[in-house]
This record gives C-alpha cells, structure tokens and sequence, in this order.
C-alpha cells in the first residue's frame, strides 16, 4: 500500500531563503566580504599588526611606506598600518552596541506604540517627534556634552539619537500585523499581552527590519568617525580612523599619505555596508527588484 | 493661502517653545553646571553655593527655565561662561557664515541633483543610469569630513587653485568671498546631491507610468514637454518634502565641514563650548540650529502649499 503523501508539506524557511540571495548577490558578497574581512582584523589585531600601535619610534617620525613601515609613520613615529588595524576596532564595537542598544530600543518602542496603542502609542510618538527637531549629529553632541567624550559614550549617544527613527519603523512593521490571523488566534488560544508581543508580532515584523539594521551600522560607523574626528570620540592614543584623520590635517602638505590609509578603510567599510544593506533590501523584497527599480 | 500661512505659521509657535524646553532641560541634565566651571577645581563648597545663588542656579529647574525664556524673548541669552561676552554677540558674529554657507550647499546639491535626477530617470537601464547610480553609492560611502581633506589636497595644496580654509567675507572681495564658499559648500553639497538626485529618479519613474503621462505622450507632445512640463511638476513634490528633512543632516555635516575647512561658524562656537563646558553657548548654538530647521521646514510646507493647490484648498 502507498503511504498516504504528508498533508502538510514544508515550505522554505522564507529568511533563509533571503540570505542566500544576499550571500549570492554579488554587491551582497562583496559587503560581507569587507566587514568579515575587517572584524577578523580587528579581532586578530594583536597576532597581524606589524608594532603595538601606540608605539613612538624615535627619529622615525611621519616616514613614507617602505620595507619597515609598509604604510608608514605618524608624527609620533608610530606605524600608520598597525593603527589602521587598531582603528578597526572602535568603528566595529560602536557599531555593534548601536544595533543591540539602538535597535533593540526602536524595536521594542516600536512593537509598544504599534500593538499596546492608546496612551503609550500617544507619548511614544510625542517623544519620538520632539527628538525628530533634532538632527541626529547634534543630539549626539549633547548627550556626548553631558557623558563626556570616549568611544563608549559615542555608543550611548548615536544608540539614543536612533531611537525615534527605527521605532516609527518597527511601529508601523507592527501594526500591519497585529490584527492579522495568528495573532487573534494566539490571542484566543489565553496567550498573555506579553507572549504575544514578543513571541508571535515581533518574529512576524521585524525581520524587514534586518535592512534598517543594516544601513545603523553605516550609518553608526559614520558617526562614530565623525565625532571622533570632531575630538568627542575615542580619545588618543587610542587609535580610531576618525581621530587619525583629525591628526593628519595638520601634515597634508608634506605628509598627504597619513590622510589617505584611514578614509580608504573607512570608505571601503561604508561602501560593503551600503551594498550589503542593499543586497539584503532586494533579497527580502524580491517584487521590487523585478518591477526595475 | 493666506489662511493656509497664517495657520502654518501659527502651528510652528508652539514646536519652537517646545523645542527650547527640550534644549534648555536637555543641557541641564549635563552634571556639572556653570558654577562649578566658573569657580574652578578648588573652590569651597560655600563659594560655590555663593556663585550658583548669584547665577539662579539654586532656583527649581521650572523657574530656571522661565527666567531663561524671559530672557531669550528680550533677546537676552546670557553670558559666555568662558569669556564673559554676552552669547547673543558670538552668534551674530558667526551664524551669518553658518547660514551662507548651508543655502550656499543646499543651491548646489539642487543644481546638481535636479539634472543627475532626470538624465537617470529618461536612460533608466542605460548607461547613463548605470553611470550615475555607481558614483552616486561610491560618493555616499565616503565621510565628508574626509572628502573634504581630499579636497583640500587636490585643489588647494596640488592644483593651488582655491584656498584651503577660512572665510573671506568682504563686500569688496566678491571673487575671494566666492572663492573661499567654493570647497566647503561644494563639499557639503554633494553628499546632500547624491540621495536628493536618487530620490528625483525614483519620483520621476513613478509618474512616468501614470495615466496623464501617457496623455500627454499621446497627444504627440515631445518628450522634453512630457518630461519638463507634465512629470517633473508632480514629481517634485515629495523632493521639497525630503529637502525639508535633508536640512537635518545638512545642519550636522555643517558642523563637522565647519572644522574640516576652518569656517568660522556656529559648529565651531558649539564644539568650543563642548570641549570648555560653556554650556550656555552650546545651549544658544543648538537653540538656533534648530530654530533654522524649524523654519525651513515651514518654508518648505508653503512652498509645497504653491506648487500642489490641493494642500491650499483641501482641509482649510
């Protein structure tokens, strides 16, 4: 006898699906392959750079590349290539606590206003308004003005100026769900407010949102840079590529090359975040990509 | 329209009252106030008690903030901590340059845009668009403040062309005045360029397929007249809206460009502020940034009330 075929049958998971356009996208593959290339640098600072990058070589100071320095030497006579790797590292971290801190914050303010409505949608939205007067790079200055400068701060302040952005996203993602189906029958099956929030809406909505995250790590990578190149981020000796810039301005004329290492990495960063953002946009919105734009 | 400005108007009074409370108890919540600047590191507890009663400092934070708009009505914003000079004199000292050179970049990714805009819209899957849209995401990959160092280099330190920084603001200098706008308004300009020229594109493409476009085609109208006169009419609404809000990050990258090319701006008087803890300046400094935002983007909702008669006529 032929066994009776499954009823159900099991259909791809959706967003793994999505990855692996992303992963075979080539725009997607090159963004991946600079910020893998990068955090494994960061990570593996201490085995592959050349010196320790605060180390002040001595009568070496603001050398071209050569044999010895392969990108050269600061005015301190420190190695530009070793604080080139080092600089990864302040980029990567604040970019990391933006998206956990930021992100998580947008997301549940968003998933709060969109599915509890009423009052808390009323003040969310009033907050969320009052901080949208602010251009984020000066709300940023504020709150750097009271935490003082250094890269964590840098973290804490970009994570708060995100906030309002993200969680007009995640709000809207959350009430185009929550009158759907599955979440009346979650409702009905006794789930709590809570389980359904955060175990049935908030898996549904957001996973659009894996673009937005996408483009806060640029975006946070640029902030950081920016406000360590204003002097309010990572302080020195530290080396960050926002801070490095900040130093070279004073050698352009004779010493143009101290300019040039940083921004290189620091574009190239931003540019695989930009493409991976916009690979994973078209991996999760297929329609789009096909209707040409 | 006239009821429709006056409204407009009307509806900007509060934001802007709103706005110095958030500025006022924002820079408030900063420990450490004025006080314990002006008196320095080995002042006694009673000197300092003695100072922050002199200033009002003891007072509630409420009737702090009452007193301050009391003040700031009568034009009256204090005094700067650090050099005793009355903080109303330092911004009119530096928000023309601030203001000339945000209009100065705001012009120039306009004229920049519009044109890069409608060439990918009209060779949409051509070359061009092809062209266009891969400097564009390389242009946008690269910090200002570092495009604006390359600048310097090619066109100031190489090619000596245009000075490196600073501001010459002579009425009889015209050419320097120019000349010296050149680097750090272009600069700021073009990354506003690049997202306004993709989001020209994306409108553009829209209406494109819209009934009266196809219209007006088949009435054997020419494609300049589809483009200019038909489609660039409605697909420039949303742009003045996104301009409105690109005056946002105009006025952050503002900051950041100020001190790359030594302009001599409200940025600078901020970051000073920052870095010397005078916060009445960063206070007056950011009060003002937003207030400039506050009414562009009320310029902008008239200008979109002009241009759409719908907006005029529809909820009045």
């Amino acid at each position: 006898m032929v066994p009776a075929a499954p009823l159900v049958r099991k259909s791809p998971n959706p967003l793994n699906a999505a990855f692996v356009r992303t992963y075979r996208n080539p725009l997607g593959f090159f963004g991946l392959l600079i910020l893998g290339l990068l955090v494994i640098g960061a990570l593996a600072a201490p085995l592959i750079s050349p010196y320790n990058p605060v180390a002040q070589h001595q009568g070496k100071e603001l050398l071209g590349p050569s044999g010895e320095f392969w990108l050269g030497t600061d005015e301190l006579g420190r190695d530009l290539l070793s604080r080139v790797i080092y600089g990864a590292r302040p980029s990567l971290v604040v970019a990391l606590m933006v998206v956990v801190i930021g992100g998580g914050l947008g997301i549940v303010a968003g998933l709060a206003a969109g599915y509890l409505g009423g009052w808390v949608n009323a003040l969310l939205m009033r907050i969320f308004d009052a901080m949208f007067a602010f251009p984020p790079i000066l709300l940023g200055f504020v709150i750097i003005a009271a935490l003082g400068p250094g890269t964590t701060q840098v973290a804490y302040a970009i994570a708060l100026a995100v906030v309002p952005s993200l969680g007009r996203v995640a709000r809207s993602l959350v009430l185009k769900e929550r009158y759907r189906d599955y979440v009346l029958a979650a409702r009905c099956t006794g789930a709590g407010t809570g389980r359904v929030m955060f175990l049935h809406v908030l898996p549904n909505a957001v996973s659009p949102m894996i673009v937005n995250l996408a483009l806060l790590m640029g975006f946070s990578v640029l902030a950081e840079a920016s406000l360590a190149f204003l002097g309010l981020g990572t302080q020195p000796p530290t080396p960050s590529w926002g801070a490095m810039l900040n130093e070279s301005r004073a050698y352009l004329r004779n010493d143009p090359w101290m300019a040039i290492c940083p921004g290189v990495v620091l574009a190239l960063l931003l540019l695989g975040l930009n493409y991976l953002a916009d690979a994973l946009r078209e991996a999760f919105d297929p329609r789009r990509v096909n209707a040409g734009f | 329209m006239g009821r429709y400005l006056l409204r407009r108007v009307l509806q900007a009074i509060p934001v802007i009252f709103f706005s110095t409370f958030i500025v006022f108890m924002v820079i408030h919540l900063i420990p450490g106030d004025a006080a314990t600047v002006l008196a320095g590191p080995n002042a006694t507890p009673e000197a300092l008690a003695a100072i922050r009663k002199e200033m009002g400092l003891d007072q509630p934070l409420l009737v702090q903030y009452v007193v301050w708009l009391g003040h700031l009505l009568q034009g009256d914003l204090g005094n700067s901590t650090l050099s005793g000079q009355p903080i109303l004199k330092l911004l009119e000292a530096r928000a023309p340059a601030t203001i000339e050179l945000t209009v100065a970049a705001m012009t120039i990714s306009m004229l920049i845009a519009l044109p890069l805009g409608i060439l990918s819209a009209t060779h949409v899957r051509g070359r061009i668009e092809w062209l266009i849209s891969t400097i564009q995401s390389l242009w946008l990959a690269i910090p200002n403040f570092w495009a604006g160092i390359l600048a310097i280099i090619i066109f100031s330190l190489v090619l000596r062309w245009l000075p490196p920084g600073g501001r010459v603001a002579d009425s009889t200098d015209i050419g320097g005045t120019i000349k010296s706008l050149i680097l750090p308004a272009t600069t700021l300009a073009l990354y506003l360029a690049a997202g306004l020229s993709r989001f020209i594109k994306f409108n553009l493409l829209e209406v494109f397929f819209d009934d009266y476009v196809r219209t007006a085609r088949a009435k054997g109208l020419s494609n300049t007249a589809v483009v200019y006169g038909h489609a660039l009419r409605n697909a420039m609404l949303p742009v003045i809206t996104i301009l409105g809000v690109q005056f946002a990050s105009l006025l952050g990258g503002t900051v950041i460009i100020e001190s790359v090319f030594s302009w001599p701006g409200v940025g600078g008087l901020m970051l000073d502020g920052i870095s010397n803890r005078d916060y009445g300046v960063v206070q007056a400094g950011l009060l003002l940034l937003v207030i400039l935002f506050i009414i562009i983007n009320l310029l902008v909702d008239l200008a979109y009330a002009l241009v759409d008669p719908r907006i005029r006529f529809g909820d009045t």
